[in-house]
C-alpha cells in the first residue's frame, strides 16, 4: 500500500475539502476490495439464491438462466473494457466467445475430456487465436482497429459453417452432456449437473467465475501493468519513449481479454447444452461494447453495472413485445445522453454537489477539481 | 573525455523536403550540447532521428560505438538514450506523482508477472519508485502539484513534468527539445541551473534544442547550428556568436528574438 508524505505546504485547495475524501478512498483500497469481495459473495451465494428459492418452483429456473447469462456476458464485456482500457474499441469479442463456446463443445464431444478442463481449455485456445490476431492488428487504432474487430465475429461464423468436419457446419452440436461430478480422494469437490439442478449450478458456477474475473481484473488495474495500460491508453508516443515496449503491452492486455471471451463462450456452450454458428453473432460482440458505455469506461466495475442494467433492462422489456428492441433503443440513447460517461462516472461527491446546490438553490461551491494556479 | 554518441552523415527525407541533410557530430560524455537553429531546420526531426522515433534516410547513429538506429524506440530508451517532447506531452489523466512513477518504468527489477502478484522484489519497487519519484519532483519544485491531473499544470510546469519523466529513467543521454519554452526569464535561469547541477552531480549528457538564446549561451559546452536540414556551424558559444554563417542564417529569417 502506497502513502503519500503529508505535505505541510500543500496549497490550500488541497486540504480539508471533499477532495480529500475521495483521495482517502484511492489510498485506503487494500482494505475494501476484501470487504467487496465478501459482500459480493454473499450477495450472490446466499442472498439471491435464498429469494429465487422464495419464488414458485416453474419460475426458478428462468431467474436462475437470466442472472448466469449476466454473469456470462459480464465476464466477456469485462475483457472489451480491458481493451478500452489500453485505447482499443474492440467489436469482435463475439468471435473469441464463438471460438470459445465450440472449443468447449468440440473437445467435449469428439473427445471425451471432461466439462471442467474445457473451460480453461477454451480459454487458452482464445489466447493463441488473440496472439495471431492481435500481432498485426493492435498497431492500428481509432476506428482502424473498431472496423477490423467488427469482422471477426463474421469470420468466425464463416470459419464454423465452412468446416463441417470439426464443427458439424449449420447444424451445430446439439449433444454436449451435462458436466459430470468431480470426486478427489472419495471427496466429491464438484457435483453432478442433472437436469432438475443444472440451471441452478451453472448460477453457481458461472457467478464464481465472474467474481473471480473481477478480482483478477482488478488486481491488474490496479497493479504496475495498469498504470503502464494506462498510459498506453494516453499517449503511445510517450509511454515508448519511457522505454515500455508497445506490442508486448498491447498483446498481453488483449490476450487476457480474448481468455475472458473464451471462458464466457465455454460457458455459454455448457448452459446452452448446445452450440451454433450464430449463438453469438455481430449483435453481441456490440452489445459488450454497449455495456461498457453503459457502466463506464473510467472504472474496471462499468462492465458488471452495464451489464447487469442493461440485459435486465432488456429482459424486463420483453412485455413490450414486438416493440422490445424499439424501446431498448430510446432508453439506451437517453441514458447515454444523460450519463455519456457511463453510470460509474457519476461520483457521490458530485452528486451530493448537485444536491446541495439544487437545495441550496445556488450554484455548488465544493470544488473537487483543486485551483489551476497560475504561476 | 570520450565520446558517447556520434551521428554520421545521418539524413531525413519527407517527400521532396530533405529535413535534415548529411549531419555528422559527436558528443562526448558529461557534456551540454545545444542544437540551435530557425523555426523548420530539423532539430526535433534530428532528435527523433536519434531516439529512433524515426528511421533515418541514410546515415547512422551510434551509441558507445553502438549502432542504434533502426532498433525499436523502446530499446534505444533502454539503453539509456531518452527523448522528451517539444509539445507539451503528457498523459492527461494521470496525476503528476503517478506519471513520475509510470516513467520509473525502465529501473523496474520485478517482471510483469511479479507485479501482478506483488512479489517483494515487486514491492521494493513500488516503494523505491515512489521515494525516487518525489525527490525528483522535489528537485524541479512540483512537490506542491503532485496530486494535481497532469493536465491542469500550468506551461511552466509541464515542461517541468517532461524533464521529471525523463529524469525517471535514469538516461545516460537526455535529449531536452525545448525544455525552457513557457517559462519565463527566472524559471529559465533556475532550470538552467537544474541542467548543469544534473550534469554535475549525475554525470548525465544532455543534448537540447532551444530558442531561448541567453539561456543556450549560459548552458552549453559546445553548439551546433542547423539550418535547412544541414549543419553550418559548430563550436563554443563565443565562437558561435561571432560565426558570421550563424549571423546570416538567423538574421536571414529575420528572427529578432535571438540575442546573438
Ligand atoms: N512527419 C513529417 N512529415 C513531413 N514533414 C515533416 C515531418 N516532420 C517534420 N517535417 C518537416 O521537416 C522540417 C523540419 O521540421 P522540424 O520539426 O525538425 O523543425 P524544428 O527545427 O524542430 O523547428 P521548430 O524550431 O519550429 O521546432 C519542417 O519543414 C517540417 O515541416
Ligand atoms: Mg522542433
Amino acid at each position: 500500500m502506497e502513502r503519500f508524505p503529508s505535505n505541510p505546504n500543500l496549497p490550500s485547495p488541497q486540504r480539508g475539502n471533499l477532495s480529500n475524501l475521495s483521495r482517502f478512498v484511492q489510498e485506503s483500497r487494500p482494505t475494501w476490495p476484501w470487504l467487496g469481495t465478501v459482500f459480493a459473495l454473499i450477495l450472490l451465494f446466499f442472498v439471491i439464491p435464498d429469494f429465487i428459492a422464495s419464488m414458485r418452483p416453474e419460475k426458478q429456473g428462468l431467474i436462475y438462466y437470466q442472472f448466469t447469462q449476466i454473469a456470462l456476458l459480464s465476464i466477456a464485456a469485462a475483457g472489451v473494457w480491458l481493451t478500452f482500457y489500453i485505447g482499443r474499441i474492440n467489436i469482435g469479442q463475439g468471435a473469441l466467445c464463438l471460438v470459445g463456446a465450440y472449443v468447449s463443445a468440440i473437445v467435449q464431444v469428439k473427445l471425451d475430456v471432461s466439462y471442467w478442463l474445457t473451460i480453461p481449455l477454451a480459454g487458452i485456445f482464445c489466447v493463441l487465436v488473440g496472439i495471431v490476431i492481435g500481432w498485426p492488428i493492435l498497431r492500428l487504432r481509432g476506428v482502424y482497429f473498431a472496423m477490423i474487430t467488427l469482422i471477426l465475429t463474421e469470420v468466425a461464423k464463416l470459419v464454423v459453417l465452412n468446416f463441417p468436419i470439426v464443427t458439424n457446419g449449420a447444424r451445430g452440436i446439439t449433444n454436449i452432456p451435462l458436466p459430470e461430478a468431480v470426486t478427489l480422494f472419495g471427496f466429491t469437490i464438484l457435483p453432478e449437473f442433472t437436469a432438475d439442478n443444472n440451471r441452478m449450478y451453472f448460477y453457481f458456477l458461472s457467478m464464481f467465475v465472474m467474481v473471480l474475473t473481477f478480482i483478477a481484473l482488478f488486481r491488474l488495474v490496479h497493479s504496475r501493468i495498469g498504470r503502464l495500460c494506462k498510459s498506453l491508453q494516453q499517449n503511445e508516443e510517450l509511454a515508448s519513449s519511457l522505454g515500455v515496449n508497445l506490442v508486448l503491452l498491447r498483446l498481453i492486455p488483449f490476450c487476457i481479454s480474448c481468455f475472458m471471451g473464451g471462458v464466457a463462450g465455454a460457458l455459454a456452450a455448457g448452459v446452452q447444452h448446445n452450440v451454433g454458428p450464430s449463438i453469438f453473432t455481430v449483435q453481441d460482440s456490440v452489445n459488450y461494447m454497449l455495456y461498457c458505455f453503459m457502466g463506464g469506461l473510467g472504472n474496471l466495475f462499468g462492465p458488471l453495472v452495464g451489464t447487469v442494467i442493461l440485459r435486465m433492462g432488456w429482459n424486463y422489456l420483453t412485455a413490450a413485445g414486438d416493440y422490445q428492441l424499439l424501446f431498448y433503443a430510446i432508453a439506451l440513447i437517453i441514458l447515454m445522453l444523460i450519463i455519456p460517461n457511463g453510470v460509474m462516472s457519476l461520483s457521490p461527491v458530485r452528486i451530493y454537489q448537485r444536491v446541495v446546490g439544487w437545495l441550496g438553490n445556488r450554484r455548488p461551491t465544493l470544488n473537487t477539481v483543486p485551483h489551476n494556479r497560475k504561476s | 573525455m570520450e565520446t558517447i554518441l556520434e551521428v554520421n552523415e545521418v539524413s531525413r527525407k519527407f517527400g521532396g523536403l530533405v529535413a535534415v541533410n548529411g549531419v555528422s557530430f559527436t558528443v562526448k560524455k558529461g557534456e551540454i550540447l545545444s542544437v540551435i537553429g530557425p523555426n523548420g531546420a530539423g532539430k526535433s526531426t534530428l532528435f527523433k532521428l536519434i531516439s529512433s522515433f524515426m528511421p533515418t534516410s541514410s546515415g547512422n547513429v551510434t551509441f558507445r560505438k553502438e549502432r542504434i538506429s533502426g532498433l525499436a524506440p523502446h530499446i534505444v530508451a533502454r539503453k539509456g538514450v531518452v527523448r522528451t517532447f517539444q509539445e507539451t506531452t503528457i498523459f492527461r489523466n494521470m496525476t503528476v506523482r503517478e506519471t513520475v512513477i509510470v516513467a520509473h518504468h525502465l529501473r523496474s527489477r520485478a517482471n510483469l508477472v511479479g507485479y501482478y502478484f506483488g512479489t517483494h522484489l515487486a514491492r521494493k519497487d513500488e516503494r523505491e519508485f515512489g521515494e525516487s519519484a518525489d525527490e525528483i519532483l522535489a528537485f524541479l519544485n512540483l512537490t506542491a502539484m503532485a496530486h494535481e491531473q497532469a493536465s491542469n499544470l500550468p506551461h511552466g510546469h509541464l515542461r517541468a513534468l517532461g524533464i521529471a519523466m525523463g529524469l525517471a529513467t535514469n538516461p545516460v543521454i537526455l535529449l531536452l527539445d525545448e525544455p525552457f519554452a513557457g517559462m519565463n526569464h527566472e524559471e529559465t535561469m533556475r532550470a538552467v541551473e537544474m541542467v548543469r547541477s544534473l550534469r554535475d552531480n549525475r554525470g548525465l549528457t544532455v543534448l537540447l534544442v532551444e530558442h531561448d538564446m541567453p539561456a543556450v549561451m549560459k548552458i552549453s559546452d559546445r553548439i551546433v547550428v542547423l539550418n535547412f536540414g544541414q549543419k553550418i556551424a559548430e563550436g563554443t558559444p563565443q565562437e558561435i556568436q561571432q560565426n558570421p554563417a550563424v549571423i546570416e542564417a538567423y538574421l536571414g529569417t529575420a528572427d529578432e528574438s535571438i540575442g546573438i
